[in-house]
């Protein structure tokens, strides 16, 4: 089975973003960069899927600009066999990615897609649902576990109420969610070993789909501050405040 | 102008965060004018319309019952609201896992760029959704002529769920699809309240060092009468399940009350519970930053801390 995985190049989960002064955006100059953590998880599904015998080959995608090849190259580290960059500087919506995908999983045929469930700079949580409409295939979206049957998977999704399990027919697209599973770290001959791995650009302006943004942003600012308020002494004290300063009990 | 909300249900009753949805809708049309419709999906939900049809504020209860909707689906609920959207210029929903999983893919098969976690409404096309976690704001035109989005429960008030006397009109299913069947699924069974429309939440963090210990919480959470949650990294640990989890990822709560226990606060969390009016932080590391954002502070061991509390609370409640 072959498997396609969708990844996006992100400001660090664990940096801190700042608001540029002029409101036009979020500071992106000098700051790292990393692979979005859910298409961390999504790869590291397919790469265990390969070592199960279940994926044959593993194709990593990434649609953005030039420097995304270094995202599709970690995901060439941790054991993706070839990369694909569809290259533009434009900004890329949601709709526009899941119909630039649709043109790579047409020229590709792979079986399966997996993407991670949002990315942690827009968190719109939108593109694998866009994705498997445009085919027409199934799809599953917040993955905790999935298993393959002959022509279909059983996929465990994490839902408001708890977990829910469907069987989706493939051709299909799943989405990843947080405890799929723990992705692992690239060891340095895979690290050494990806550099030789192949990745294609293909200019997003070639696939012939329609990428113009839709949504227009108008201003970027700063959430309201919370201030921190008092250290308590005691529990007593605590509930003294609870009951007569903040009357909410 | 019209404008069809679309509900999140339990199969017998309204989800609270349809009545926030409803509330949204109410003020995209201050700006818009038209209409406001209700539109039920499922098996059996005669209860769920009839409540949708009370709803104040509410023109029309639209009610697609049939067997194709009985686990809402993606593949078979989207192709219905394609059918709808049609009539519409906005189709509304709670940001919940239900809509997060269908609305886009009603949204692509229209060639539309929805919009997701509205938290508030600047104009008719105008919105304002956190991005970054909830470290940035960003305002958001929607240039599309029709204008599908979810909004954020706790970023509005509920509309009023009685005083409404709506029509119900039944609806044509859109046909079912075969690409994907329901096994089954393993919901949280609780007493307590709801985590997303709970006035008090109780939630712990890594530091319960277990999940008996959350008892220890529930236990103040009986006494309070409070719902239960949990950062990622007690989830991930395997304390308590997938559906405690607040923050960036999981559940977004605003209650009146929050008690973190033994919750670091990186920012992922803060994502989901910073909007709380009244936050406490228990916490035996006074460096923790989860007390930069609490109104009440108690640096202290919290497997003392959290049975003491319960103690005070029943002399006061």
């Amino acid at each position: 089975m072959k498997v396609l995985v969708a990844v996006k190049r992100v400001i660090d989960a664990y940096v801190k973003v700042r608001v540029k002064a002029d409101g036009s955006g979020v500071e992106t100059q000098n700051v790292k960069m990393s692979m979005n953590p859910f298409c961390e998880i999504a790869v590291e599904e397919a790469v265990r899927m390969k070592e199960a015998g279940i994926a044959s080959e593993i194709v990593v995608v990434s649609c953005g600009q030039q420097n995304s090849q270094e995202t599709i190259r970690t995901a060439l580290a941790m054991g993706a066999d070839r990369g694909i960059l569809v290259q533009t500087d434009e900004e890329l919506q949601p709709l526009a990615i899941a119909k630039l995908l649709k043109a790579v999983v047409e020229k590709e045929q792979p079986e399966v897609v997996l993407m991670g469930k949002q990315a942690v700079d827009n968190d719109f949580n939108q593109t694998g649902q866009m994705l498997s409409a445009l085919l027409g295939w199934s799809q599953a979206t917040f993955a905790s576990k999935i298993e393959k049957a002959d022509s279909s998977l059983t996929v465990t999704r994490e839902i408001d109420g708890g977990l829910e399990t469907v069987e989706i027919k493939l051709p299909a697209v799943v989405t990843a969610d947080l405890r799929l599973n723990e992705p692992r770290y690239a060891s340095l001959p895979n690290i050494m070993k990806a550099k030789k791995k192949p990745i294609d650009v293909l200019p997003a302006a070639d696939l012939g789909v329609d990428a113009a943004p839709r949504l227009q942003v108008v201003k970027v600012s700063e959430p309201p501050v919370r201030q921190a308020g008092v250290k308590v002494g005691s529990v007593a004290e605590l509930v003294d405040k609870l009951k007569n300063e903040a009357k909410v009990i | 102008m019209s404008i069809l909300v679309v509900a999140e249900h339990e199969g017998d009753a309204l989800k609270p965060s349809t009545l926030s949805a409803v509330t949204a809708a109410k003020e995209i049309a201050n700006h818009a004018g038209g209409d406001l419709h209700l539109l039920v999906v499922g098996k059996g939900i005669d209860a769920v319309a009839e409540a949708a049809a009370k709803v104040g504020g509410i023109a029309k209860v639209l009610k697609a019952d049939d067997e194709a909707y009985e686990h809402l689906l993606a593949e078979s609920v989207a192709p219905l609201l394609v059918g709808l959207a049609e009539g519409y210029d906005y189709v509304i929903a709670p940001a919940g896992t239900f809509a997060r999983n269908v609305l886009p893919r009603a949204a692509a098969l229209l060639d539309l760029q929805p919009l997701t976690d509205a938290i508030a409404v600047e104009s008719a096309d105008t919105f304002v959704r956190p991005i970054y976690a909830g470290n940035a704001l960003a305002t958001v035109k929607m240039n599309d002529a029709r204008k599908l989005l979810t909004v954020r429960a706790t970023a509005f008030d509920a509309a009023e769920a009685e005083g409404g006397s709506a029509a119900i009109e039944a609806v044509e299913a859109a046909g079912s699809s075969d690409q994907s069947r329901y096994i089954g699924s393993e919901l949280t069974k609780s007493e307590r309240p709801e985590l997303t429309s709970a006035r008090v939440v109780v939630s712990g963090g890594r530091g319960m060092q277990s999940g008996e210990n959350f008892a220890m919480l529930e236990q103040l959470a009986d006494r309070l009468g409070a719902a239960v949650g949990a950062s990622r990294a007690a989830v991930d640990a395997g304390f308590v399940p997938n559906d405690y989890q607040v923050g960036q990822t999981g559940k977004v709560v605003a209650p009146e009350l929050y008690i973190a226990v033994g919750i670091s606060g990186a920012i992922q969390h803060l994502a989901g519970m910073k909007d709380s009016k009244v936050i406490v932080a228990i916490n035996k590391d006074e460096e923790a930053p989860i007390f930069q954002v609490a109104d009440y502070g108690l640096v202290a061991d919290l497997f003392q801390a959290v049975p003491e509390l319960e103690q005070e609370l029943s002399k006061v409640l």
